[in-house]
């Protein structure tokens, strides 16, 4: 531990603000050039940012108040959702883009502490999906006990890959996921009950008797769109796993997963049970990845197996590559490009599963630590070197 | 002394290969035993198995009173056996603090309400923990627990080494197993490295060490006793002198007139 110069909070709240500000700017932007322009003004910015040590002053300046600066950030998001209000579409956006971006906090519990593939990241989002929509379609479960229902499931159901995938390592663990993933679509195409290709209606979430569903009426001309609450309700969830995710890499449940992961022959002579954090990791990535699924269907009021193929598992795979594997922080500004982008940008929305490859191989050559590299363990903010 | 480890008839095969053959040892506790031998030996098998990472093809291990014979990793661990490798296997990428850490494992608590939960009471753990590893790394190189929070990869090589050896003794192991520890390092260095393993022998009078060493000027000073290997057996053990001047040792390692 080390305690000199004391870091001003300054750089970490022109960060906030500089980020609400192009988060407002960038899903305000109509033209195709003034998105165009943002995205890469984005990007660049990022990339700028580490060669000349701006996020390395964010960084310290961070930790001089973790806490508040967590609470501002938060109501930085709340604001800027709340600035959106009235428009359907940008909210739909937000919120897509925090679940998407929880379904990739699972996943980089698994693959970036873990070092556990998984290419059925869609497979396992879908089975909270159709969870949610067995459970609040047929019973009167009540909602936020579906939501933990649908991430339970969707842990038990990953729990039957967990034999196979132990005694498999790489590309073969690769294999397994992907053919869990090819078998999960098939079995929702044919199976009538679940609807079949057609897929399911899923009601809307309603909570304490407040059906989110209902567009908010504040007085005769101003009506709130209806997705203001399911942005909101996902950015609490959102924060929440980034909260579990974050303090599980600062312990020694973080420690014993990047044992097993960097090596698992020197992990068990030093009495790692290999099989028991890896077992942890699947199961919590995919409880992550379920509760955000239940939340997207009823949302969305609708799930099919078309929503829930490989593709979209690709899609949460290059989200957490893009950010930077391991780091938690990364996955925000990769989930925008790749979830807000090709929405913003219609020219390329045929083309995104090209443009992601090629961000993918480009990163992986020229950055494979990705835009936000995964720092150092530290298991407080004021813990470890300054 | 008591004796601390027995092994009688490990042997351990691949196939058709057999890479150690009704090896016969024991060791007393506080004693170091020089283990040499050409490559492919058996030396590292004998580790491998030791530690349960080869599974036992006949023979028996009492390790401390108790019977450990085709005991996994973990409970070997658990029993007090820890080790270095020849090739070096810190995690490069992780602190020099979660290095130590790792072999700390038995000493961590690893509850999920306690890790995520109660991090008040984690931080005092964590802090105990920070100043034995301290404390276990300045008794190596009093320049050591400054980097503590610097990634193990920074570091040159006999500090890595020196690391590495750390991690094996924070858990308090009864049985160190070094393999060749000198291997890449520089005359000066292993000489370095030498004098670390006796500083903490004087420390640790009650640890038993196996060393595997090429360096023989490392045996000679270490060592209380040799074993050593030609073809997974052993074809010899005693003192230090007595053991180079063998006759069969010479022809194990030099060839047969």
């Amino acid at each position: 531990m080390s305690r000199d110069k004391p870091a001003s909070i300054l750089p970490a709240l022109l960060l906030l603000l500089s980020a609400g500000i192009y988060a407002f700017l960038f899903l305000h932007a109509e033209q195709q050039w003034e998105v165009a322009v943002l995205a890469i003004l984005g990007v660049a910015a990022i990339l700028s940012a580490g060669r000349l040590g701006i996020s390395g002053q964010v960084e310290r300046s961070w930790r001089c108040s973790p806490v508040l600066l967590g609470w501002l950030a938060m109501i930085v998001a709340a604001a800027l959702i709340y600035l959106l209000r009235e428009d359907h579409f940008s909210l739909l956006m937000v919120a897509t883009l925090l679940l998407y971006a929880m379904v990739c906090l699972g996943l980089n519990v698994q693959f970036g502490y873990a070092g556990v593939v998984n290419f059925a990241g869609a497979a396992f989002f879908g089975i909270g999906g159709y969870t949610a929509a067995m459970l609040a379609g047929h019973t009167a479960t009540p909602h936020l006990l579906i939501l933990a229902i649908a991430g339970l499931l969707s842990g038990l159901i990953g729990s039957l890959l967990v034999l196979p995938l132990l005694r498999t390592r790489g590309h073969y663990a690769a294999l397994i996921t992907i053919a869990f993933a090819i078998l999960f679509r098939t079995f929702l195409e044919v199976n009538d009950l679940l609807g079949g290709p057609q897929g399911l209606k899923v009601p809307g979430i309603s909570l304490l008797g407040w059906n989110f569903n209902d567009n908010i009426e504040i007085d005769d001309e101003t009506q709130f769109s209806f997705y203001l609450a399911y942005a909101l309700f996902s950015l609490v969830l959102f924060a929440l796993a980034f909260l579990l995710v974050r303090r599980l890499e600062r312990s020694w449940l973080g420690l014993s997963l990047d044992a097993v992961r960097i090596d698992e022959t020197a992990a068990s002579v030093f009495g790692f049970n290999v099989a028991r954090w890896k077992i942890l990791a699947f199961s919590l990535g995919n409880v992550l990845a379920g509760v955000a699924g239940a939340v997207y269907a009823m949302m969305t009021g609708f799930v099919a197996p078309a929503s829930f193929t490989i593709a979209e598992s690709l899609i949460f795979v290059s989200i957490i590559i893009l950010g930077g594997v391991g780091n938690p922080i990364g996955i925000l500004p990769a989930a925008a490009l790749v979830v807000i982008l090709p929405e913003k940008l219609q020219f390329i929305q045929e083309y995104r599963y090209l443009l992601f490859s090629a961000f993918v191989i480009l990163i992986l050559l020229f950055k494979p630590g990705g835009l936000l590299p995964r720092p150092l363990r530290r298991y407080f903010a004021h813990w470890g070197k300054a | 002394m008591n004796v601390l480890l027995d092994c009688s008839g490990l042997t351990v095969r691949f196939g058709g290969l057999t890479a150690l053959n009704g090896l016969d040892l024991s060791l007393k506790q506080g004693e170091t035993l020089g283990l040499i031998g050409p490559n492919g030996s058996g030396k590292t098998t004998f580790f491998n198995a030791l530690t349960g990472l080869y599974r036992l093809s006949a023979g028996r291990v009492r390790f401390d009173g108790r019977e450990v014979t085709g005991a996994a990793p973990q409970a070997l661990y658990d029993a007090g056996i820890a080790r270095t490798f020849q090739r070096s296997r810190l995690c490069l990428a992780l602190s020099v603090f979660d290095n130590l850490m790792i072999g700390n494992h038995r000493r961590l608590s690893l509850g999920m309400a306690f890790n995520l939960l109660q991090r008040r009471s984690f931080e005092q753990e964590l802090r105990a923990h920070e100043t034995r590893a301290r404390a276990l790394l300045a008794s190596f190189n009093p320049g050591l627990p400054d980097r503590l929070y610097d990634p193990a990869g920074e570091l040159g090589m006999i500090d890595r080494r020196r690391v590495e050896v750390c991690r094996a003794l924070i858990g308090e192991p009864k049985l160190l197993l070094l393999d060749e520890p000198s291997a890449g390092m520089t005359h000066d260095e292993t000489h370095e490295l030498m004098e670390d393993i006796l500083a903490t022998r004087e420390r640790q009078p009650g640890l038993s060490v196996i060393l595997i060493e090429h360096e023989m000027g490392v045996i000679e000073r270490v060592s209380h006793r040799c074993a050593v290997l030609n073809f997974g057996e052993k074809i010899c053990e005693g003192p230090y002198a007595s053991v180079v001047s063998d006759p069969r040792v010479q022809e194990a390692y030099l060839g047969a007139e």
